[in-house]
């Protein structure tokens, strides 16, 4: 999955923020509908679609969309 | 590895006791009606028993109250229990054993072996492997295994994330040895300790015993508030250990006792909260017709889910015949425990409230 994609099923997580805020410079935690919940889908929806498991420290290393997707490319 | 595999040993008869005080997840003042829904939707709790821990009702009444009933179902003598394990993380005391305050109080021999398994949410599992190497050999005849928690007691008002999760229950299992007429029991079992602060009660132990500062209530963002004497889990580390490590034991479990998927009547999975249960369904090819869920009246009882799942929706059909079961539990520790059990013709006693 290339950057641009993995944008748009990050955004596919939330269900209020309109998909055109996310860009790969993102900072999501501050995004205002960000919480655990939506943490846990991120988390499943990497699992599903990488096969990678990546942990609540590993959101927290992590500030943008794109670092988060570089990081899971390292694992 | 971990495997165990249980020979000789029936499970003859299960019960459960509950609080009969309901906690109304709905009525919580904290978040607005439409968070609760939300949470509601994710987690599948809508409500919870769970006692006022004043001391009035321990995790050992519930599940006093669930042996009484089941020792008289069963017809089985007090005289004639070799054994009783008390698995749990709300003991009645630091020390003594719960088991042994509970042999006195059921009116147990005196020359009954009794001891407690300190333990969360995969204590079933455990129970169950530990009770059943016991009775194996044929010395000790009966046991009474004894599995629940009253630990809504650890979770802070002002910590959503628990707060509207734990519920509290007490369950029995009777097993016995019977070397014509007995169950399988096949076990996998795995432990990830680096995990230990993830679900944490932090002070109280020997580690950290209780001080002034364990009392101060401490803001941890994402409103959750607790201080040090609370149950603490982190969700976003229990999570994806679940995900990666669950399917795993499962495989593993298959793969040195295989079972026929198709026809496995029930795959049990623990109680945690629905999102997590589901997508571990998924990953174990569990049909939803054939994983039933309870957490919905109950919410996560710890290492009760599994029992009191049996006891109020398969309570019924495992009066009637035999079924064969794929059971998994996640939990503090980290412990993992998964099982294939093929078992039934009980007696189950109706759900019991105190």
């Amino acid at each position: 999955m290339v950057l641009k994609d993995f944008v748009q099923v990050f955004a596919g997580q939330f269900d209020d923020t309109p998909v055109e805020e996310f860009t790969p410079s993102t900072i999501f935690m501050e995004l205002e509908e960000w919480g655990s919940l939506v943490a846990l889908s991120i988390i499943s929806m990497i699992d599903e679609e990488f096969e990678k498991r990546v942990t609540g420290a590993d959101l927290r290393s992590v500030k943008t969309i794109e670092e988060l997707y570089n990081l899971i490319q390292t694992k | 590895m971990s495997y165990l595999s249980i020979k000789n040993v029936k499970i003859k008869g299960m019960s459960a006791c509950v609080p009969e005080r309901v906690e109304e997840n709905r009525d919580y003042t904290l978040m607005s009606k439409e968070e609760i829904e939300k949470y509601i939707q994710t987690t599948g709790v809508e409500r919870r028993h769970c006692a006022i821990h004043d001391g009035s009702i321990c995790t050992s009444d519930l599940v006093q109250k669930a042996a009484e009933k089941l020792l008289i179902d069963l017809n089985w003598n007090k005289s004639d229990i070799d054994l009783i394990v008390f698995v749990s993380q709300t003991a009645d005391y630091r020390l003594p054993a719960t088991s042994c305050v509970l042999q006195d109080k059921l009116g147990l021999s005196t020359s009954c072996m009794a001891f407690d398994i300190s333990f969360g949410c995969s204590g079933y599992l455990y129970g169950l492997g530990v009770v059943g190497s016991l009775l194996q050999s044929g010395s000790l005849k009966k046991a009474l295994l004894m599995v629940g928690n009253t630990q809504s007691e650890f979770a802070s008002y002002e910590d959503r994330s628990m707060y509207l999760l734990l519920g509290d229950a007490g369950t029995v299992t009777a097993m016995e040895y019977s070397p014509e007429d007995n169950d399988q029991m096949d076990f996998h079992y795995m432990t990830d300790g680096s995990g230990r602060t993830s679900v944490c009660v932090p002070d109280g132990g020997s580690r950290n015993p209780v001080n002034a500062n364990s009392f101060i209530m401490e803001d941890h963002g994402d409103g959750i508030k607790r201080n040090r004497l609370h149950e603490k889990m982190d969700g976003l580390e229990v999570f994806p250990f679940a995900m990666a490590n669950v399917p795993k034991s499962v495989a593993l479990l298959k793969e040195k006792y295989p079972f026929d998927h198709e026809k496995i009547d029930y795959f049990l999975i623990h109680q945690a909260n629905k999102y997590m249960c589901e997508k571990l369904r998924k990953k174990i090819n569990a049909p939803i017709e054939k994983v039933p869920y309870n957490i919905h009246e109950f919410g996560n009882t710890s290492a009760a889910t599994i029992p009191l799942l049996m006891v109020t929706n398969l309570g019924k059909e495992l009066q009637e015949k035999k079924l064969d079961f794929v059971m998994t539990t996640i939990g503090v520790g980290f412990s993992i425990g998964s099982a294939r059990v093929n078992m039934g013709k009980i007696v189950c006693s109706e759900l019991m409230y105190l």
